[in-house]
């Protein structure tokens, strides 16, 4: 890195701290901290609402999954995140809305009762803390493997096994220091800052790789076509490169992965809770899916590239990637995945090398940016972290001072009391992520099951809301019960299944191997699936067994029960309606072009 | 007071668009394929900020009271 880099990257830092104070200036009381006021337009509330998702995590995975999977990757976004983004604006927002709801549990609260409240809030506090210090261990890691804090470090006289540190300390104090003083509104304004940054830094990687690899043209060459088109070979399992069929892909992904995460999960809805109206609150994820559909082409790119780059350094056509092709030629962008241990290649059950593909975009962005726009590159992965970090903590602060300290410790408080608590939480939750971050460093193992635990918890929840929203027999007592078996099923199903090649423990088989998958991520498609169904079942039963709630108290919380909200005679565009099949049309579009 | 988001990250593109731009006239600033990707890439960013500053400004000359 040169000093134009260093430059870049300090400025970055410095605007990101000068939001969070002038922010601060609007944070005087609860609604203002945890709610920015209700007061964003709906096209910041759309930009903060899709950067808020996009961490490192999902920067590097999905550039990591499609030097592995190719295309198909784009399944995540074309049938996975914007049916789901379209359905909870139209269709759930005017209930997260219009109930005045501060959080997510708090309308479980409204719609059910305290003990379906109060599981929720402490399964998402704890997901949120792990996950943003999973985010951060992650980005330490690579900046670590990157090597680019080396030279510094070697003139300052520092030890490099500091560079973890700092690069954890520096990134945690940022984000402390912006949602610290401007709560949700800091986070928010810094999010559509960090959304433009990484679309500045991402465009011009794709934009010379392309040119790199020959183009779109270059790439199918290179790679073929199990690379290059996303459908193909879907009609079963084992043709094609996911290791899923089209059931287990549309009704596990499509259905309640993406359902479950998008419409459900207070990381992404605050931001459209925080909305300046009902309006501006249904449009905030239309906004973002017009833009999420956009964003394979920035962030599973940069690994077709890589993995293209990998393949051909010498530029020679040759169709069908393979990790044993790619072994031979050593000095490709994806390197060969060493033990942590040993030191030596890691070799997969059939015995050949396996690729860090966790490297594909970081490497691409080291190898084909010259100083300067290495600045700019560096910059937006460090905004995808922050983003994705600040997401997590303006969550966690959320659900822990209204759904855990309101509801059980401190009930009757003034508003001052709640913003001091919500301050101080933040440092908590901040300081309890750098904790999780050293813990995956050290357990890798510990890592993996408890983001396993989560997986067995997120998968259940859709079909809680969603009976909850459109069915007004639902009872309290039938969503707690749905929700702890749903969870226990999709632990069950985890216990006795395993994807292939893999041996029996954190993968799976834990009970005893009675269906094995041909991919881990089939084995989680329908994990999901059978999570979701016995919920779905569960909650029912339960809920024809016992009393449901009178109708008068469910107004505003249930679809029948809820005067349909009616949009002014604005434009067309303004409308959640037409913007919504607006966007399934464009996603439509984008499943056929890449067919 | 309101703060339009859209004025910091004018300024933040302009001046690390500026920078990246001036860079690229010195040398070994082109990407592996030659492209001058510092020069063109920076005014790029630069031309961005200058229009988000340009409305941020025009609102705030109407009185509107913006973004947030």
């Amino acid at each position: 890195m040169g000093t134009v880099d260093w430059a870049i990257l300090s400025l970055y830092l410095a605007f990101v701290v000068g939001i969070g104070v002038i922010a601060a200036r609007r944070a005087r009381s609860g609604a203002d901290f945890f709610l920015a006021g209700r007061s964003i337009p709906a096209w910041v509330a759309g930009l903060a609402f899709l950067s808020a998702n996009l961490g490192a995590q999902e920067v590097i995975g999905m550039g990591a999954s499609g030097a592995k999977y190719g295309i198909a990757t784009a399944h995540f976004y074309w049938i996975g995140a914007i049916p789901a983004m379209v359905f909870v604006g139209i269709f759930m927002m005017p209930f997260y809305y219009g109930s005045k709801a501060r959080s997510v549990p708090e309308y479980l609260r409204m719609r059910f009762d305290e003990k379906t409240r109060a599981l929720n809030a402490l399964t998402f506090a704890v997901m949120t803390v792990v996950s943003s210090g999973i985010s951060m261990y992650a980005l330490a890691k690579l900046i670590q493997t990157l090597h680019v804090l080396d030279g510094p470090f070697a003139r300052l006289g520092l030890p490099p096994t500091w560079i973890f540190h700092v690069a954890v300390l520096t990134s945690a104090a940022v984000v402390l220091v912006y949602i610290f003083m401007g709560g949700l509104r800091g986070a928010i304004y810094n999010e559509v800052l960090q959304f433009f940054l990484i679309v500045a830094g991402f465009a011009p990687l794709v934009w010379i790789g392309l040119r790199q690899v020959g183009g779109w043209h270059g790439l199918t060459t290179t790679l073929g076509p199990s690379y290059t088109h996303a459908w193909i070979g879907m009609g079963n399992a084992a043709t094609n490169r996911l290791g899923v069929g089209w059931f287990g892909l549309t009704f596990g992904l499509g259905f309640v992965l993406s359902f479950g995460y998008w419409c459900t999960d207070f990381l992404v809805v605050q931001r459209a809770m925080a909305a300046e109206s009902m309006a501006a609150a249904r449009r905030t994820p239309l906004i973002a899916s017009g833009a999420k559909m956009l964003f394979p082409f920035l962030v599973i790119f940069p690994g077709l590239i890589a993995m293209a780059l990998t393949a051909q350094p010498s530029g020679a056509t040759r169709t069908g990637a393979s990790p044993a092709a790619v072994a031979q030629h050593q000095g490709g962008v994806i390197p060969i995945k060493l033990d942590a241990g040993t030191g030596r290649p890691m070799l997969d059950a059939r015995g050949q090398p396996v690729l860090d593909y966790d490297l594909a975009t970081p490497n691409l962005l080291l190898r084909d940016f010259p100083t300067g726009m290495l600045g700019v590159g560096l910059t937006a992965l460090l905004a995808s972290f922050m983003s994705g970090m600040a997401g997590n903590v303006t969550a966690f602060n959320t659900v822990f001072t209204y759904d855990i300290y309101q509801a059980h410790i401190r009930r009757n408080a003034g508003d001052h009391h709640y913003l001091r608590v919500g301050r101080f939480v933040t440092v908590f939750g901040i300081a309890a992520s750098v904790a999780a971050a050293y813990l995956a460093a050290r357990f890798n193992n510990i890592m993996d099951l408890l983001q396993l635990m989560f997986a067995f918890v997120n998968a259940p929840v859709f079909a809680t809301f969603l009976l909850g929203m459109f069915w007004k027999r639902t009872t309290g007592h039938g969503a707690f019960t749905g929700l702890a078996l749903g969870t226990l099923a999709a632990a069950v199903h985890h216990g006795l299944t395993l994807p292939l090649n893999d041996l029996p423990g954190v993968k799976g088989g834990w009970i005893a191997v009675m269906h094995v998958y041909p991919s881990e991520m089939a084995q989680n498609f329908w994990t999901a699936i059978w999570a979701w169904s016995a919920c779905l079942a569960v909650t029912v039963a339960v809920s024809l067994a016992t009393r449901p709630k009178p109708e008068a108290e469910l107004e505003g919380l249930v679809y029948s029960l809820t005067p349909k909200v009616v949009v002014g005679s604005g434009r067309w565009y303004a409308d959640p309606v037409p913007l919504g099949i607006l966007a399934l049309a464009a996603a439509l579009a984008l499943n056929i072009l890449f067919r | 007071m309101l703060l339009d988001i859209r004025l910091p990250i004018g300024l933040l593109f302009l001046a690390i668009g500026a920078i990246v731009a001036v860079r690229g006239l010195g040398p070994g600033a082109t990407a592996v394929t030659g492209v001058p990707i510092d020069l063109i890439w920076g005014c790029v960013m630069a031309a961005f900020g200058a229009a988000m500053l340009a409305l941020a400004l025009s609102v705030r000359r109407r009185g509107h009271a913006g973004a947030g």
